[in-house]
């Protein structure tokens, strides 16, 4: 279990300091792309992808940070994106919104609301067809499950018994608007439940317990060939798009910040390792690496190229 | 060699690819039902099973991004829709994902899925199951979108759109179906992209789309008789548009229709006359003349449909202002009628 800890640890302080350097180096202006930040959800991406394995597929929205390091980890990669480079396996084409790394198991991520989901059923049925054991993960808002288009997913997976998984990531908010004005029901889990599929919904913070409840679900998948439906809770801790907190504009309260914040997901198994008998020098250790290897990936970021202006053409059709 | 009709060129087309590659599926409301696309997915469950030929629930926009998903991981998935209509409910997946996921996956992943639309007059269909509109998802980079004409085009360009890696939208006009002709029993492919001369001829040259190269070739025939030599070029490709040879007849005639089995407003004979008049320009002894649908929803009294649609004595018509010529005397002839042909239900 000790290891396991430090493992999901390093991911999470993996995801968090990516970001916090997206914070710190925005403002010089190298990064054009809108930044959809994924502070706060660290442990359900980090959780959820550790319970899958490598060769496993995960597809994902505009706000993919975290999962896209976590499935990834190629952190090099990610900051050559944001800045644009030529050293970026989309070479600026794609940007925070739209990362992409077949090779890595992160088949793609939409900046069109729940638009992947239907792409992550097709994908798990020609894994099915294929049977090479693959699983795929496809993760979305709760704002997405306003569209028509999650329940048609939903409904040709179940109908398909599909080895896909359906992670709700929850904060409440599409944009600004909460979900008191965007549902006419009182529990999505309640209705998802009548479609044939496995569902788990956990009001939790706690990696180990997202990642050990998803480790649950994949074996209830496999023993009964229907999808899995995942859903969890977080705080969304900045603005929707943007590196800034928003909570002088009125829709949410800093105090509700502020209790979520009491148990932040990075700091909560910060403690957990501390309480296993990890020094915090040893931590720290686990820290200073991190960064270290984040501060390399924007240096080198900064100074790669940008590719030639004909990539433009390139890759539209084959 | 044999003659066959579009209907089973397109049918052994899929059965073909089918049997030679295990990685084609097709899917789609009522593919595998009784009626069978109007016969065109005939014997495919019967040889492939459910598991490569299947029906779908309602759900279109869902169902396109489906194919999408098993074309970026390898699958040659043939998604079909029997009516043009209802792509538009997938608009979002057709526009933001499938033509532009091969380029935003940094040229990584291919994207081998094909689309089968039907268009086409049917028996007052009326405005919600009679568009075309292929020309908005030519307008859209990273789609190919092709309507073969003839059995031999629609065999072989199938076969070209299920091999292609890209995504391909090819559209069939329903009134094709039971048209004949010369189609190779074993597979071949016809390029996507070059159109092809279906008619050599002199004085003046017709562009036309899908269902309007039937209207044109008669319109050819009768002016034939009055000394007019008619050029006819399907386009059979609107993305990617290779228009050579389009603006070499054009050259060599001068004048120029396009006749276009859509609207014209804002639609491909726009783009094929802003091309022809590109590189034309100064070389052409009248304007080009555009001939399509009445630009209004398709409406379902007959005689309010057949003013809605062009047809053989459109073209004839707007060939005879454009020459000078005084009108023939049309009483004798007899025109393509679907009153006998077509009795619904579809
Ligand atoms: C189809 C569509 N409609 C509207 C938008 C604008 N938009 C961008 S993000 C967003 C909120 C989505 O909320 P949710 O799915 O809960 O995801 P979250 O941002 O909370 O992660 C909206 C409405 C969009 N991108 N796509």
């Amino acid at each position: 279990m000790k290891g396991l800890n430090i493992e999901l640890y390093k991911k999470m302080c993996l995801v968090r300091k990516a970001e916090e350097m997206i914070q710190y180096y925005y403002s010089e202006d190298g990064m054009k792309t809108p930044m959809h930040m994924s502070m706060g959800e660290e442990a359900i991406a980090v959780g959820v992808c550790h319970a899958l394995k490598a060769k496993d597929q995960i597809f994902g929205t505009y706000r993919s940070h975290a999962i896209y390091l976590a499935k990834t980890q190629n952190i090099n990669d990610f900051f050559a994106e944001m800045y644009g480079k030529d050293t970026a396996l989309l070479k600026g084409k794609g940007g925070s919104m739209h990362m992409c790394n077949p090779d890595g198991g992160f088949m793609g991520s939409s900046g069109i609301v729940a638009s992947a989901i239907p792409v992550a059923v097709g994908a798990s049925f020609a894994n099915k067809m294929s049977k090479n054991g693959k699983y795929v993960a496809v993760f979305f808002g709760d704002g997405a499950t306003n569209e028509g288009v999650f329940w048609e997913s939903l409904n040709a997976a179940c109908l398909m018994k599909l080895p896909v998984l359906f992670i709700c990531e929850d904060n409440g908010f599409a944009v600004h608007t909460p979900k008191s004005e965007r549902e006419g029901y009182e529990s999505l889990t309640d209705i998802v439940s009548k479609f044939n599929c496995h569902v788990i919904s956990e009001e939790t913070t706690d990696v180990e317990v997202i990642y050990n409840l998803t480790q649950d679900g994949i074996k209830l998948m496999s023993d009964t060939s229907m999808p899995l439906f995942l859903h969890f809770r977080y705080y969304r801790y900045l603005e929707h798009v943007g590196i800034c907190e928003d909570y002088e504009a009125g829709y949410r309260s800093r105090e509700e910040y502020l209790k979520w914040l009491e148990r932040d997901p990075v700091k909560l198994q910060r403690e957990k390792l501390l309480a296993s008998g990890i020094n915090d020098m040893e931590i720290k250790n686990i820290e200073s690496v991190i960064t270290e290897k984040v501060m390399k990936s924007i240096t080198k970021a900064k100074e790669a190229p940008f590719c030639r202006n004909d990539e433009l053409f390139e890759g539209v059709l084959v | 060699m044999r003659s066959i009709t579009y209907c089973d060129a397109l049918n052994e087309a899929i059965a073909q690819e089918m049997e030679r590659d295990s990685s084609v599926f097709i899917y789609g409301l009522g593919v595998p039902d009784h009626k069978r696309i109007f016969g065109s997915t005939n014997g495919l469950v019967e040889r492939f099973g459910k598991e490569r030929c299947f029906d779908t629930p309602l759900s279109e926009d869902a169902m396109t991004g489906f194919g999408l998903g098993a074309a970026i991981n390898g699958k040659r998935p043939i998604h079909v829709h029997i009516r043009a209509d209802f792509l538009l409910l997938a608009m979002n997946q057709l526009a933001n994902m499938v033509s532009s996921y091969r380029y935003f996956s940094g040229g990584k992943l291919k994207v081998p899925m094909v689309i089968r639309v039907i268009i086409g007059r049917g028996w007052g269909q009326g405005h919600q199951h009679s568009k075309s509109m292929y020309s908005i998802f030519a307008h859209i980079p990273g789609l190919k979108v092709v309507l073969p004409t003839t059995p031999y085009d629609a065999k072989g360009m199938l076969i070209s759109a299920i091999r292609d890696d890209n995504p391909v939208i090819f559209f069939e006009h329903r009134w094709l179906y039971w048209q004949a002709g010369e189609v190779p029993e074993k597979p071949y492919t016809v390029p996507i992209g070059p159109a092809n001369i279906t008619r050599k001829g002199k004085d003046i040259t017709i562009v036309s789309t899908s269902w309007m190269n039937v209207e044109a070739l008669k319109a050819a025939e009768i002016l034939a008789r009055n000394g007019v030599d008619v050029e006819i070029v399907d386009v059979r490709t609107i993305a990617p548009f290779e228009d050579d040879l389009i603006v070499e007849s054009v050259l060599k005639t001068g004048h120029c229709i396009i006749a276009d089995n859509d609207w014209v407003e804002c639609g491909f004979s726009a783009e094929a006359a802003a091309r022809i008049y590109d590189k034309c320009f100064g070389r052409m002894k009248s304007p080009i003349e555009r001939v399509g649908f009445a630009f209004t929803p398709c409406p379902t009294a007959r005689h309010l449909e057949n003013a809605f649609y062009p047809n053989a004595i459109t073209i004839i018509r707007a060939i005879e202002e454009k020459l000078g010529l005084e009108p023939t005397d049309l009483s004798g002839e007899e025109f393509y009628s679907h009153e006998n042909r077509f009795k619904g239900p579809f």
